[in-house]
């Protein structure tokens, strides 16, 4: 177990109680382990910080109370203090805006990508189209889930698999390789998001916004919509198979003659 | 008992009430309009027709109160910084239009032309687009259009705003130095130079609409210019309202030298508008 | 007495009685009871969506309403909240209390009072009369944010035009308490001698009146892209809906400092009183509270930070957002060093204090988590973000709002409240507050998105601990509402100074104060 984990459940006893998913993942890709190692680096400075503020608190309310007759002190102000305290929080900050600047500069580099995948958003599914192989297809919630959500569909939704996070047709997309996403919407914003290949970027009908994966270990990834689209925002899954170069070269060509097929 | 420590505390008033009475209607109405409801139009007429009254007789009680004496100084400087940050808040009321402005022609238009940092928007989605201020975007909404030169009208209502500017600021010195001539040909001239500057505002859109085919339909061009200059010919309108008031109020022989704080009120907002509008001709028709 | 007050009581010898009385009224005492039990009103509108929002997510699987009227109700919930309870809460405190902090007969401009006042039932009388149309009510989340709110039907223009009255009423609001501050106060009160109250509302109506005009400029663009064919916010057209983002957020964080800083006033009136000791650092707290006010005009993308910015401005926004902890955090070490070596007792308004500042302070940490451009794109529109505001929202703005009624209660009905029942209401409201919240960092950090009505079902476990938590939450503003009724039936008892450590001119007047609070001007040195 983390060690961040133990941490909130010292904050938060239940959480003991069981294997429960409580933190950010780490993430398969460069992006989602830069903000990973953020969120926890920030996790713990502010733990700190509020244990010093919170114990001397504590301390205060314990020791200096009215009812163990202790008498009020007179001093009500420091200009020393008041620095003191500006100071080292701005000292801190400063700390903390270096690792992240570093990082933020490092995702906002869409160059040298080898593959395009541009995907657009509708109200309620993806569109996905791989630029350099002429591959388009579109992805939406999965059937089973699909009935199981409806209300008073009277299915036990925790025995339907990947409940709300599964699709009919996945992402498919290699690893060790720089994919280049763009991003875009055909009626109102969504946002592309799947928490281990790092951050989310929105999906804005018009424009067109750049993200980028390099996924390093094969897997499937789940995540879904996350800007509110409408009723069914809920409703609309991602779903990404990370497979080696080879296969997925594979299965692009799979893709291809099925569209020939398809044509003919 | 009385002194500096008094303070004037205005009895009930049901006048407040009755004017949110007259809003609420008026908003439902136009809401039934915009939702495409015959009845929207004459529930919004009549709650127009019933602000108009409230807002008469909630003026007459205070000019009334006002002219019976019972307000002492204190009262006149809260009333000054009330209206002081009631033109602060129209200050940020147009700031977010100046805003909208600003954006449109510093950031998205540039994006969909292909610049910056959303340069792959041009790209895949507007590949034909290019960034020329005007524009009225991408899909050229509403067909080809022309510019009302700023040279044109813009330019004479520059002037004529400018020349109020002065005639109120004439006009209030004439109230000063109790020179009831000069006070009233001064708000005379006043008023007369911003019903005019309107009526030239209402002739520019009639020809712009006609002949230059530049609608609120126009793209963000369309949509930027009529916002700011509607939203301008509305306070001018209103600027110009509350200046004829005051201008009856001084042919009755309403204020004097040192207490008119309606009348300094009323030259504020005018001011304001005068500024607002230098901003709109800079920056919507110049630039 | 002022002769005018006389003269004008004399001319009129029938006061209104029955509802005449508080829908004529001009006198601060009345208009801010009548703005406090509005807002208890609307805090319990409020929180019944909240309730519908929690039972639904209680467990996965939709059981109770469909999609689009969960998002009405998640739309609806925070703008009851904002705007309905918290905001009004605040504005009433400030009707009762700053003539009498400062030494003033009633606020400056008292009809104006009762304008803005009336302005908030109607305005809401409105809005919530969407939720029973055909077409339901707006659904596209309390931000509003284009293309998705142009969807909505006919609650469009109803909704969008209530936020013109809302907007209206708060800037009335706001000018009133400004001309109050700078023109009404007792001859000697120079403004570094003001109480820190009135500061923290000074400064609040300032961020009113620069910020509630900016909305308005937000939703007319709205209003004009879905009727009258502009193209502020269609790409298409030039335009693009994130402009609509920039717009609301340059509104949209000084508002949440408006929902913040009277109750940090509140804080640092309540901790002194009962620390039995002065304020530490009042000067830094005065500027640290103004530092905060001006930054907040400078940080409004840090909500936007996944539309795509440029990364310099991302950049900017991330640094500006992160200066705010600076000032804050002042506030929070001077209110340690207020207690350190006080006398301190713990009393219900002290309990709630010290509660808001160890809560609002997890609050705001988490809050600088999300600054964190990198975090935030996988901390955004998760439940960390639900978790965070509501920390400052919750157990900050609205502890502050309780801690205030139950400090100043006793001053403006004479009579005392049960303290026994105060405590209990505290803890429960403590425990249940953490139960609901708290598990929400959980959740989004493990992926779940806002606004969503049914969920993965790895959520679930979490999830129907803060459905619990809700409606425990809930249940104890019951009792809250019967500490209130149980104090206004008892015979007036109170002293005039409640608490022995408090200061400040409104505990030299008789409690409950006179009907013009200071009718001679006090003299203070
Ligand atoms: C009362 C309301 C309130 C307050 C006070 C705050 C305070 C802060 N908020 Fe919060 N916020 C909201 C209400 C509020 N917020 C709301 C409603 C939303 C969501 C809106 C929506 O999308 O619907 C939101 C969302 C929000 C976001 C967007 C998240 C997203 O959507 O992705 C961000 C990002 O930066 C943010 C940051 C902050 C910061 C840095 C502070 C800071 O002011 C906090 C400062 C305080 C501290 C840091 C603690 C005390 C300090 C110390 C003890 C000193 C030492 C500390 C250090 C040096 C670390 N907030
Ligand atoms: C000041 C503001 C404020 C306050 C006080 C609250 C209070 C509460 N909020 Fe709110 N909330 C917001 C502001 C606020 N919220 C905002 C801005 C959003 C974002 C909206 C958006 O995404 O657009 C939001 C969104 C939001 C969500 C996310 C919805 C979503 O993303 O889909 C949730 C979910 O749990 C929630 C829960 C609660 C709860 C349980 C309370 C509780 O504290 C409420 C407690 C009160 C009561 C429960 C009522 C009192 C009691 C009764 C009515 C008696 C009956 C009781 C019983 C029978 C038990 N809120
Ligand atoms: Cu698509 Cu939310
Ligand atoms: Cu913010």
């Amino acid at each position: 177990m983390r060690i961040s984990n133990i941490l909130l459940m010292v904050i938060f006893p239940t959480t003991a109680l069981a294997e429960w998913e409580t933190n950010m993942p780490r993430g398969v890709t460069p992006t989602s382990e830069v903000a990973y190692d953020l969120h926890m680096l920030i996790f713990y400075i502010t733990v700190v910080i509020g244990i010093l503020v919170f114990s001397a608190m504590l301390y205060s309310i314990i020791y200096h109370r009215k009812s163990l007759g202790h008498e009020p002190a007179k001093f009500h102000e420091s200009t020393k203090v008041e620095i003191i305290w500006t100071v080292i929080p701005f000292i801190i900050l400063v700390g903390m805006a270096i690792p992240a600047t570093k990082a933020l500069i490092m995702m906002e580099d869409t160059r040298d990508s080898e593959i395009t995948v541009k995907v657009t958003g509708y109200q309620w599914m993806w569109q996905y189209e791989y630029l350099e192989d002429d591959v388009s297809f579109f992805s939406k919630i999965d059937n089973e889930s699909n009935v199981a959500r409806r209300l008073g569909s009277n299915v036990d939704v925790k025995k339907v698999k990947n409940y709300l996070r599964n699709v009919d047709n996945a992402v498919v997309l290699p690893t060790n390789t720089k994919v280049r996403i763009l991003l875009t919407a055909n009626d109102v914003i969504h946002a592309w998001w799947v928490p281990e290949l790092g951050g989310k970027k929105d999906a804005i009908p018009g424009f067109v916004n750049e993200l980028w994966v390099d996924i390093k270990e094969p897997g499937t990834y789940r995540g879904q919509c996350a800007e509110l689209c409408g009723k069914d925002h809920g409703f609309m899954p991602i779903v990404v198979h990370a497979v080696s170069k080879p296969e997925y070269y594979k299965w692009v060509g799979i893709q291809k003659t099925n569209k020939v097929a398809k044509n003919k | 008992m009385s002194g500096s420590n008094s303070y004037y505390v205005p009895h009930e008033s049901s006048w407040p009430f009755l004017t949110t009475i007259s809003i609420i209607v008026l908003f439902i109405g136009g809401a039934n309009y915009m939702n495409g409801y015959a009845s929207g139009t004459s529930v919004m007429l009549l709650g127009l027709a019933f602000l108009f009254i409230v807002t008469y007789g909630w003026f007459s009680t205070v000019i009334r109160e006002s002219e019976a004496g019972i307000y002492n100084s204190q009262v006149d400087i809260s009333f000054r910084w009330g209206m002081v940050w009631f033109i602060f808040s129209e200050v940020m009321f147009f700031s977010a239009f100046f805003g909208a402005l600003y954006y449109a022609r510093e950031l998205s238009l540039p994006w969909l032309g292909g610049e910056g940092a959303k340069a792959a928007t041009n790209i895949f989605l507007w590949p034909q687009f290019e960034n020329v201020w005007p524009s009225n975007g991408p899909t050229n909404a509403n067909g080809e259009f022309t510019l009302v030169k700023a040279g044109g009208i813009p330019a004479l209502n520059t002037i004529l705003l400018l020349t109020s500017g002065l005639t109120v600021t004439w006009a209030h010195h004439g109230l000063k130095e109790q020179n009831r001539k000069k006070l009233i040909y001064g708000l005379i001239m006043t008023v007369l130079l911003g019903f005019i500057f309107v009526g030239f505002q209402a002739y520019e859109y009639m020809h712009a609409y006609s002949d230059l085919n530049l609608k609120m339909t126009s793209g963000i061009y369309g949509s930027t210019f009529y916002m700011l200059t509607g939203f301008h010919g509305f306070h001018v309108t209103l600027g110009a309202v509350m200046l004829t008031v005051i201008l009856f109020r001084c042919i009755n022989g309403h204020f004097s030298g040192d207490n008119h704080f309606g009348f300094e009120a009323v030259a504020w907002y005018w001011h304001f508008v005068d500024v607002v509008w230098l901003g709109l001709f800079v920056f919507v028709y110049w630039l | 007495m002022s002769t005018n007050i006389d003269k004008l009581h004399d001319d009129h010898h029938h006061t209104p009685s029955g509802i005449m009385r508080w829908i004529t009224t001009t006198n601060h005492k009345d208009i801010g009871s009548m703005y406090l039990w509005f807002s208890l009103i609307m805090f319990f509108v409020g929180g019944l969506m909240a309730l519908v929002i929690r039972a639904e997510l209680f467990q996965p699987g939709l059981q109770l309403v469909v999609p689009g009227f969960f998002n009405q109700m998640t739309t609806m919930h925070a703008l009851v909240m904002i705007f309905g309870a918290v905001m009004p809460a605040f504005v009433g405190l400030a009707n009762w209390q700053l003539p009498i902090m400062i030494g003033a007969p009633d606020m400056a401009l008292p009809r104006l009072n009762n304008w803005s006042f009336w302005i908030l039932p109607f305005a809401f009388t409105m809005m919530l009369s969407t939720l029973f149309f055909g077409s339901g009510g707006p659904a596209a989340g309390w931000t509003l944010y284009p293309p998705l709110s142009l969807q909505g039907g006919d609650s469009f223009p109803f909704t969008i035009l209530s936020i013109h009255m809302l907007g209206l009423s708060s800037i009335l609001g706001a000018i009133n308490v400004i001309a109050t501050i700078l023109n009404m106060r007792a001859p000697g009160m120079t403004l570094m001698k003001m109480p820190i109250f009135v500061w923290t509302w000074l400064i609040t109506a300032f961020l009113l009146i620069a910020s509630m005009p900016v909305l308005a400029g937000a939703v007319t663009m709205l209003l004009t892209d879905k009727f009258f064919g502009t193209m502020f916010f269609t790409a298409s057209g030039g335009g693009d809906p994130a402009m609509f983002q920039h717009i609301f957020w340059f509104f949209g964080h000084p508002e949440v400092y408006i929902l913040i800083l009277p109750a940090f006033g509140i804080v640092s009136t309540i901790i002194p009183a009962f620390s039995r000791k002065r304020l530490f650092g009042y000067d830094s707290m005065v500027y640290a509270t103004a530092s905060i006010a001006l930054l907040s005009f400078i940080v409004w993308a840090h909500h936007m930070f996944t539309v795509g910015m440029p990364l310099a401005g991302e950049i900017f926004f991330m640094f500006t957002t992160m200066l705010i902890a600076i000032p804050t955090g002042v506030k929070v070490f001077n209110w340690v060093a207020t207690m350190w070596k006080g006398s301190m007792t713990f009393e219900t308004p002290m309990l709630f204090a010290l509660a808001f500042i160890v809560l609002f302070t997890i609050g705001g940490f988490s809050g600088l988590m999300l600054a964190m451009v990198p975090a935030d794109f996988q901390y955004h529109d998760t439940y960390f973000v639900v978790a965070h505001f509501h920390y400052v929202l919750v157990p900050g703005a609205v502890f502050a709002i309780m801690a205030a009624v139950y400090y100043w209660l006793p001053k403006w009905t004479g009579k005392m409240y049960n303290e026994g029942l105060g405590k209990l209401h505290f803890w429960l409201t403590t425990i249940f507050v953490n139960l609901t919240f708290f598990p929400m960092h959980f959740v989004g950090l493990a992926g779940m998105p806002r606004r969503i009505p049914d969920y993965a079902v790895q959520f679930a476990d979490f999830n129907a601990i803060a459905s619990v938590g809700a409606f425990g939450f809930g249940l104890s503003q019951l009792l809250f509402v019967y500490i209130l009724f149980n104090t206004l039936k008892k015979d007036v008892t109170a002293e005039d100074k409640v608490w022995e450590g408090a200061e400040g001119l409104e505990w030299t007047l008789p409690s409950p104060p006179p009907y013009h609070s200071f009718e001679e001007a006090p003299k203070v040195d």
